[in-house]
């Protein structure tokens, strides 16, 4: 039993940085249908702050934090308006193949500056509360806990405030919101931020909870997410952390009873299987053909 | 109209017809030249073997490239798991010339696993058809990168094939008569493809689907094609490499690889067989002349990516094609058509 | 025995019945017409004909077969082809593959013929080809078989979209609003022009039309939809005398 409960929290902090960075894919996707490939990089980079924040300005974790979120969010809204605004128009796969360009050019100018894997300090004094004969971190609550919080805010901005419902008006019709007197760039931009400074978040607590970071680390991380985002439903906020919550679950799951090695392939099966029963994501909506 | 003009004209129609005889025999001189060239620097090895070896990779890579253009380019979906159907070529390819065939007699039976490859990468390539029959686009490339990385994950959990560790004990069977003889198979028959009814079915697909069957297209049948002959090469161009490299392990063959073949295809022109042969060329060229740069080359490329995404979303060459690469009947149709065209216009005044 | 006969078409999009208990019956040679105003159903008709939607209940018969839960292509082959109301060409390919790309039900070489281009491929390349310019030809839109074919004016390209349509060589032409777009002008020489397809090709043609002068001078024979039912059926001259017809069109107030 405390077995189980032990995993679950394994889980649900595993799943709860797969849902932060879901979030990201999800909120450009909504906006401008398009997916972010280089958003997993972000999530890397905003590790890479968190080690730079906390080596070379010994700062705390609260300014840490901030700063990283921060620091992604406008990397996130330049890489917008210096690769994608331009390809608006174009064919989507261009903007696709940008998306994976930035990535790589990410990746690869990290791993230029820093060639090595690195560790990141600790930041926090990680507590270990027993119950019984469970054993709980303080650094998992803290993870698993702000996570639900930025969550909760990034609902409330989407469904409550005048720039979330611009938001959900341009991801429902890009032709006529604009003449609505709603500034679309504007919002774009403020989705970028926000998306990626969510991913950011979530690089900083990854490092938090995974401290060996590495230049490649966002890719696989990404992916995941990605197929968080899809298996929610790509373009919709709460699939998206629904997603997130599952992938963090199955994966807990299968690393308990097979070997850990197992884990990717359980993972993308389990995509394949779920595109194929529905396709259109677990909150998605098909979207009828026109002729 | 003047005389002058109508001779002028005529001059203009026979050039092109002396073009088009020269072209003629264009492709069988220059395969001939090619292939004698190649077996002499293979037996006399009078070629500098690092040059050998890049242009064994130039040919891989166009094999991959045009392998993927047909999927990517012609057909205008968009699949990232290239690079799992290559890694199942080279996967079957090393296992027969390292365990299957006899001793001693894996460089008489090369060709046939490499055959084996690419008929292994054309199979799962037919399974990997079936859901495109439903889901496009975004999804569809979700369901092409989920192959790829179960691939990936298959060959990382069998310890009889070295597991995450590799395959190693190939002999160095991949040589470059062999990569000319694939890059010209490969080349010839997906422009054979292209310039049938079949390969008209696959652009009519990336046009208007839905127009495509209802003007009698079997966009399933299409689809299959497209797609068993695009991981058949991809199967080919992995045997080709892990005999060329003589090591293989699950991680050449991740996502990055496929982001690899991605660039050379957008580079070069989507939906072009000489974009195909110019990406691969100039982005393993530049990869080579860029090697002092270390580490900033790999900065620089995805770099150049992005500029050309921005100007030049088509590739250099993007939907068009070089003569060379048009059947000649189809040139002479078009020849035909513009006198025909021309004596109607004279005669009816 | 009719060409094609529809009974009880139903069709809804979740819960809206867009088509209801729809019924038609059509004879070799007829040319007929489906009107109705906007939304009525019409090109809903015709996507559930060529297999874009399956039908919810009904059948549709052609010649003895039935239609329902067959993919478009098969319907394509077994004879019926249609043009679109906002023009579908393949946009990027030239004229000439346009109308090549619609024989391919009447293809009579295999796959691997075709990658290797060996065996029957050159002779039946050969003959698509020429087919194709024939056709080209007879629409006058010879002089622009390389053309790419989102660069042809409007008109051509309607005209483009028929000719495809013919390729497939169908025993049933559909025509979805074929006059949109068109001045009075023009109307008139497509009514012409229709009635010449008619007689070339001796193909049966239903097409959907707003343009009433077009549907009362050359239809034999008018069906009225409004909303996924039929109203009215009979002559040209019936049908405008219908007072059913005059309300759906003008409303109830004017009619009565």
């Amino acid at each position: 039993m405390a077995y189980l409960f032990q995993q679950a929290l394994n889980a649900l902090q595993l799943g709860s940085i797969y849902a932060l960075i879901a979030l990201g894919y999800t909120m450009v996707y909504g906006i401008l249908t398009m997916i972010n490939f280089a958003h997993g990089d972000l999530f890397m980079v905003g590790a890479f702050f968190c080690f730079l924040l906390a080596v070379y300005l010994k700062l705390s974790f609260v300014p840490t934090l901030l700063l990283s979120m921060l620091g992604v969010a406008c990397l996130g809204v330049i890489i917008e308006r210096l690769a994608y605004k331009p390809l608006r128009a174009a064919p989507r796969v261009s903007a696709i193949i940008t998306a994976l360009g930035v990535g790589l050019f990410l990746e690869n100018f990290t791993l230029a500056l820093s060639p090595y894997p690195k560790h990141i300090p600790p930041l926090l004094t990680n507590t270990t509360w027993a119950i019984g004969s469970l054993s709980i971190s303080s650094l998992q609550v803290l993870v698993i806990a702000l996570s639900l919080i930025l969550m909760l805010i990034l609902d409330f901005v989407v469904q409550r405030t005048k720039a979330g419902m611009a938001m959900r008006a341009i991801s429902w019709d890009k032709t006529i919101v604009p003449l609505m007197g709603v500034p679309v760039n504007k919002i774009i931009s403020l989705t970028f931020a926000i998306g990626t400074g969510l991913g950011g978040a979530a690089g900083v607590m990854y490092g938090l909870a995974y401290p060996v970071i590495d230049p490649y680390m966002g890719i696989m991380v990404g992916w995941k997410a990605f197929i968080c985002a899809v298996v929610g439903g790509i373009g919709n906020v709460r699939g998206a952390m629904i997603g997130g919550f599952i992938l963090g679950a199955v994966e807990i799951l299968v690393a308990a009873f097979f070997p850990s090695t197992y884990r990717d392939f359980v993972a993308f099966t389990l995509l394949l299987v779920l595109l194929i029963l529905r396709p259109y994501g677990i909150l998605g909506k098909p979207q009828p053909q026109k002729v | 109209m003047s005389m002058t003009k109508i001779k002028a004209a005529g001059t203009a129609l026979l050039n092109q017809w002396r073009f088009l005889a020269g072209l003629k025999y264009f492709w069988p001189v220059f395969l001939a030249a090619g292939l004698a060239f190649c077996i002499a620097a293979d037996v006399y090895d009078f070629v500098d073997l690092y040059l050998q070896l890049i242009i064994i990779y130039v040919g891989i890579n166009i094999i991959l490239t045009a392998s993927l253009n047909l999927i990517n380019g012609y057909m205008g979906e968009f699949s990232v798991g290239h690079a799992g159907f290559m890694a199942i070529g080279a996967y079957i390819a090393s296992i027969l010339t390292v365990y299957v065939f006899p001793q001693n007699t894996a460089g008489i039976l090369f060709p046939a696993a490499i055959l084996a490859g690419g008929m292994g990468a054309a199979l799962v390539g037919f399974l990997v058809a079936i859901p495109s029959f439903k889901t496009r686009g975004d999804y569809l490339a979700i369901v092409t990168l989920a192959f790829g990385m179960i691939v990936k994950s298959i060959l990382e959990n069998i310890d009889a094939v070295g597991g995450p560790r590799g395959l190693l004990g190939m002999e160095k069977l991949t040589t470059l008569p062999w990569v000319f003889f694939w890059t010209a198979l490969c080349v010839w028959v997906i422009r054979n493809l292209v310039y049938s009814n079949f390969g008209r079915g696959v652009l009519s697909i990336r046009e208007d689907e839905i127009a495509s069957d209802l003007m009698g297209v079997n966009t399933r049948q299409v689809k299959i094609i497209a797609f068993v002959v695009s991981s058949f090469f991809a199967g080919i161009a992995g045997g080709l490499f892990a005999h060329a490299l003589q090591f293989i392990n699950p991680r050449m063959f991740d996502i990055l690889k496929s982001t690899d073949i991605l660039i050379m295809v957008y580079l070069g022109g989507i939906g072009s067989i000489a974009g195909s042969i110019l990406g691969a060329v100039i982005y393993t060229v530049l990869l080579e002349i860029l090697r002092p740069l270390g580490v900033w080359r790999m900065v620089f490329m995805p770099l150049m990516l992005v500029l050309l995404m921005i100007y030049r979303p088509r590739g250099i060459m993007g939907m068009r094609e070089i003569r060379l690469f048009t059947p000649l009947r189809d040139l002479v149709t078009e020849k035909l058509w513009r006198q025909k065209k021309k004596e109607a216009s004279d005669a009816s005044p | 025995m009719p060409l094609l006969k529809i009974s009880g078409l139903t069709h809804r999009f979740a819960g809206l019945c867009a088509v209801s208990d729809f019924n038609l019956l059509l004879q070799q040679n007829e040319l007929v017409g489906i009107i109705g105003p906007n939304g009525a159903g019409k090109t809903t008709v015709f996507n559930l004909m060529t297999g874009v939607y399956r039908a919810s209940e009904g059948s549709i018969n052609f010649q003895g077969k039935e239609l329902v839960g067959l993919d478009p292509h098969s319907i394509t082959r077994l004879g019926i082809a249609r043009t679109f109301q906002n023009i579908r060409l393949f946009k990027e390919l030239s004229v000439l593959d346009n109308v090549r790309i619609a024989h391919y039900g009447q293809m009579a070489y295999s796959p691997a013929e075709a990658l290797l281009h060996i065996g029957r491929f050159r002779a039946e390349e050969r003959r698509i080809t020429s087919q194709a310019l024939d056709l080209l030809a007879v629409f006058h839109l010879d002089e622009s078989a390389n053309e790419t074919a989102k660069n042809l004016p409007y008109g051509l390209q309607r005209r483009l979209e028929m000719a495809r349509a013919l390729a497939a060589e169908p025993k049933l032409l559909l025509l979805d609003e074929p006059a949109a777009g068109m001045n009075p002008n023009e109307i008139f020489q497509l009514m012409d022009f229709i009635g010449w397809i008619r007689r070339t090709f001796s193909v049966t043609i239903l097409l959907i039309e707003h343009q009433m002068r077009l549907v009362m001078g050359i239809c034999e024979r008018l069906v009225v939809l409004d909303f996924g039912a039929t109203i009215a059926e009979g002559l040209p001259a019936e049908i405008q005398a219908n007072p059913k017809v005059l309300e759906a069109y003008l409303g109830e107030e004017v009619a009565s």
